[in-house]
């Protein structure tokens, strides 16, 4: 079923990609059916997708990194087979990845050319880079010191470098995979401001993302997958983000959290000064403090690895702070190891870690042995000579698969072999099981896809209805905002605000994100 | 995207594979030096398992490889490679030895029970240290155990040429023990109800080692500890949200680990040396590496790659007596050829054998 493919007959020249009949099997799963899509010349060109719906295969497949296994490949109008990544840049189609791929101890310089020296000696091509890196950024506002290691730029100027990599290679075609998932709002901003300058020049940018938001904000046209076919292409200002969702998920999507107004009781936990100095003398929490209420969400917000992570991993018993203190009902927390996991859960505290994949789950354990991860010291767990209950647990994982609509619903199922959604529903099944009076969440949509995502914020709520005290992190301002009664944002390991989540908007966020509190006159 | 393949491929189709690919490259082998391969296989076969003689041998060597295997596979579980059961299998040695010494005027079936304990203990504590140091000082377990086989084969040696030596005699052994430290043997127990048997080393300690490779499995697979173990095997992250203390499961599964090595003793020093002789262990630790890895370290799959092992060492001294051109060497190549390819190269089939099950499962 291909509604409204946009195809606009074959090998036309305005056109920069075009892909007819493109499909790629894994095994038994078809990670891309019939692909039909078209990509003008000289527009921001947005794919948009659940997690799973085939769009990285796709672009993988356009950057040599698979090979499709029916259809053809059109670049500029000529069929163009992409046997490896070496052949799509030659083809002039560049890729900025999600996960930068980027020599942290080499220079800006050194890093663009790195794999595209020309000659034996290096020197002559760093002077021939700098001459063109000059000029890159002069054009395209991609201003970054050609001098400076990588490792110590900021999140943002590393991503310009991969684009100057890739504009270094002449690419034409530019595919960024997920590019705002580390920025900070006013990075994004400027990341869009580069975008447009390049689109404006005549290059070709597609963009993979889940952000609607963005999709809105800068593309020209959008295609929406689905299970691997793209279900529709549309010109941007023709469509609304509700569309979009919809045909995401195909099926009407509630993008806003419906919730009453909180009721917040007495302050169930606290954090007092909290500070980290890790162990290369990095300061990575300076004197965080906070309380939170029954029956409220607090939402923690800030660009990834300002120190929420660690904030959350000292709260759950599972990283020691440096000094400070944590009180749960006017009780002290033992801050002092990283060994308190199971302190924290006997004393009501739950935690659905950030990271799933390597804390939340052990993915080669069935769902049901997920089912009782952190609580397998139980009582309601346990069976004579200190063997397991596995009756008990697969009972427990069994209820789990059916309150929260996991699917496939089968306990013995390996973790590895469920959708992200459905692992972080099996995560998030577990640490409410025990009805706790604190939960504690990282990121709980991460990877996860839009209906789970509806499904999730509503269990988050719930459980904060009843009366339960909830501290939220989350590098997804919306979510944030969505969720959250009261927001704090961190800036650096420091707290740089706290509002009301209805007395604040996304302006102000973003700033205070960026370190900067507009209310606070003169402070840094 | 890959799925893994079907259970009965992972536990038996690809060991098999791998194991007819080195009987073959071994075949390859007896071809160059000029004998008969097929022949060499029935010999193998016969030499192992053609008679009551050849069986107890093959067992008996089995057993021993069963406690070892199983030593290697717990640690294994959480994530440890134990490379030091050779040298937990020499403690246990000693320590089996020290209690059969002491107590064989009295009755095998008192001194049973304190052997054990003797033997998992000084096993045990020759991994407790590996163990400890890994889960306190982040020093690599695979390589102290390597250099604790060491320390253990200096120690025993300074000690059976010092301290446990017979007065007078020229052989660094202990003294041979009285009767009353002798595991019946298995021809005995059988003649008791009337069965006969050929005289074989084979001993009750067979028994004790399927009874340890039961435990082993309930630990693994049932317990609360086993369940820790693995947690801690496949994300030591998960294990530490998980509550779990990881330096304490390290501590633990090691001194089981070197525990179920140190048992190995059972079996050659109170049940058919019935002496502490120089070369006891005689490499069954690295064996158990081996056995392990085929094993798939499951309790069943030990004993099976246990009974393999037995059968090639067995087999290969009949095969080395028949066949005077095949020298003892070439029997340990074909037991390198087996370990190199159920071990080492295991993964040179399981890739395309997991495709071709995937191709067919599409199709």
């Amino acid at each position: 079923m291909t509604v409204g493919t946009d195809t606009r007959g074959a090998g036309k020249p305005d056109l920069a990609i075009e892909l007819a009949g493109v499909s790629k099997s894994f095994g038994p799963v078809e990670a891309n059916r019939d692909i039909h899509l078209a990509v003008r010349r000289g527009t921001i060109h947005g794919i948009v997708g659940e997690n799973g719906a085939g769009k990285s295969t796709l672009m993988s497949i356009l950057y040599g990194f698979y090979q499709a296994d029916a259809g053809e490949i059109r670049v500029d109008g000529r069929p163009t087979p992409i046997p490896d990544s070496r052949a799509a840049i030659a083809a002039g189609i560049g890729m900025v990845h999600q996960h930068f791929m980027l020599v942290e101890p080499f220079s800006v310089l050194e890093n663009v050319v790195l794999g595209a020296e020309d000659g034996r000696l290096l020197r002559p091509s760093l002077a021939r880079a700098r001459d063109a890196l000059r000029r890159l950024e002069r054009d395209y506002e991609l201003e970054v010191d050609p001098d400076a290691i990588v490792g110590d730029l900021s999140v943002g100027a590393q991503q310009r470098v991969e684009i100057l990599k890739a504009l270094y290679r002449e690419a034409r075609i530019l595919i960024l995979d997920e590019p705002t998932g580390v920025l900070t709002p006013a990075e994004a901003d400027h990341l869009f401001r580069v975008l447009a300058a390049l689109r404006d020049e005549g290059k070709t940018i597609i963009l993979i993302t889940h952000k609607l938001r963005e999709i809105m904000a800068i593309t020209d046209a959008v295609s929406v997958m689905r299970r691997g076919e793209i279900v529709r292409t549309l010109p941007t200002a023709e469509t609304s983000p509700a569309e979009l969702a919809e045909l995401m998920v195909g099926r009407r999507v509630l993008l806003r959290v419906d919730k009453a107004p909180a009721r917040p009781g007495e302050v169930v936990i606290e954090a007092r000064r909290l500070s980290l100095t890790d162990a290369g003398g990095a300061r990575r929490l300076r004197d965080v403090s906070f309380e939170v209420r029954a029956g409220e969400i607090l939402g923690i917000a800030g660009v990834a690895g300002n120190g929420q992570s660690e904030l959350l991993e000292i709260l759950a018993g599972i990283r020691p702070a440096t000094s400070g203190a944590a009180l749960l009902r006017g009780r002290p927390l033992d801050l002092s190891r990283a060994t308190n996991g199971a302190d924290r859960r006997a004393r009501g505290i739950a935690h659905v870690p950030e990271d799933r994949h390597r804390r939340g789950l052990v993915m080669p354990f069935a769902a049901w042995e997920n089912a009782c991860l952190g609580y397998q010291d139980e009582a309601r767990f346990a069976a004579r000579f200190g063997l397991l209950d596995r009756d008990a647990i697969r009972a427990a994982a069994r209820a789990d698969i059916a309150r929260f609509d996991i699917r496939p619903p089968s306990c013995d199922l390996k973790a590895a072999n469920f959708s992200g959604g459905n692992q972080q529903k099996i995560v998030i099944a577990r640490e409410m099981d025990r009805e706790p009076d604190v939960l504690l969440v990282g990121q709980p949509t991460r990877g996860v896809d839009i209906g789970a995502i509806e499904f999730i914020h509503r269990q988050i709520v719930t459980l904060r209805d009843r009366g339960k005290a909830i501290i939220l992190v989350s590098v997804e301002l919306d979510e944030i905002q969505a969720l959250s009664d009261r927001i704090l944002v961190m800036f650096d390991g420091a707290v740089s605000g706290t509002r009301r989540a209805e007395e604040t908007d996304e302006r102000e966020l973003g700033l205070l994100m960026a370190g900067i509190d507009p209310k606070a006159k003169g402070a840094a | 995207m890959r799925t893994s393949p079907p259970r009965w491929a992972d536990l038996a189709l690809i060991p098999a594979v791998n194991l007819l690919l080195a009987l073959l490259v071994a075949g390859l082998v007896v071809i160059l030096i000029g004998e008969n391969p097929l022949r060499a296989v029935e010999l193998l076969v016969t030499g192992s398992l053609g008679s009551s003689y050849g069986i107890g041998f093959t067992l008996y060597y089995a057993t021993t490889f069963v406690f070892t295997g199983l030593s290697v596979a717990v640690a294994y579980h959480a994530g440890l490679f134990n490379i030091g059961s050779e040298g937990q299998a020499q403690l246990g040695c000693l320590g089996v030895t020290l209690v059969c010494l002491a107590l064989d005027r009295t009755h095998w079936l008192l001194v049973l029970p304190a052997a054990i304990l003797a033997g998992a203990a000084f096993g045990g504590a020759w991994a407790f240290l590996p163990g400890w140091l890994q889960a306190k000082r982040g020093s690599h377990v695979v390589i102290t155990t390597i250099m604790f086989n060491f320390i253990a084969s200096a120690l025993i040696v300074y000690l059976l040429v010092n301290t446990l030596k017979v007065p007078g005699s020229m052989s660094p052994e202990s003294r041979t023990f009285e009767a009353g430290a002798h595991l019946p043997f298995f021809h005995e127990m059988l003649a008791a109800i009337g069965i006969r048997v050929s005289r074989t080393p084979l001993n009750l300690s067979a028994l004790i080692a399927l009874l340890a490779a039961g435990l082993a499995w309930a630990l693994i697979w049932r317990s609360r500890l086993g369940y820790e173990m693995r947690a801690l095997g496949h994300s030591e992250p998960a294990a530490v949200y998980a509550g779990i203390d990881p330096a304490r499961i390290i501590v633990i599964a090691m001194v089981i680990s070197g525990a179920l090595a140190g048992l190995m003793a059972l079996n050659v020093i109170m049940g058919s040396q019935h002496r502490f002789v120089l070369d006891s262990v005689g490499g069954a630790g690295f064996v158990g590496i081996a056995v392990a890895l085929m094993g798939r370290n499951h309790p069943a799959g030990i004993l099976l790659a246990a009974l393999l092992f037995g059968i090639l060492y067995q087999g290969g001294s009949e095969l080395a007596f028949e066949m005077p051109d095949i020298s003892r060497d070439m029997i340990v190549v074909i037991q390198a050829l087996v370990i190199l390819f159920t071990g080492a190269l295991e993964n040179l089939t399981r890739a395309p054998i997991e495709r071709l099950l995937a191709r067919r499962g599409a199709g």
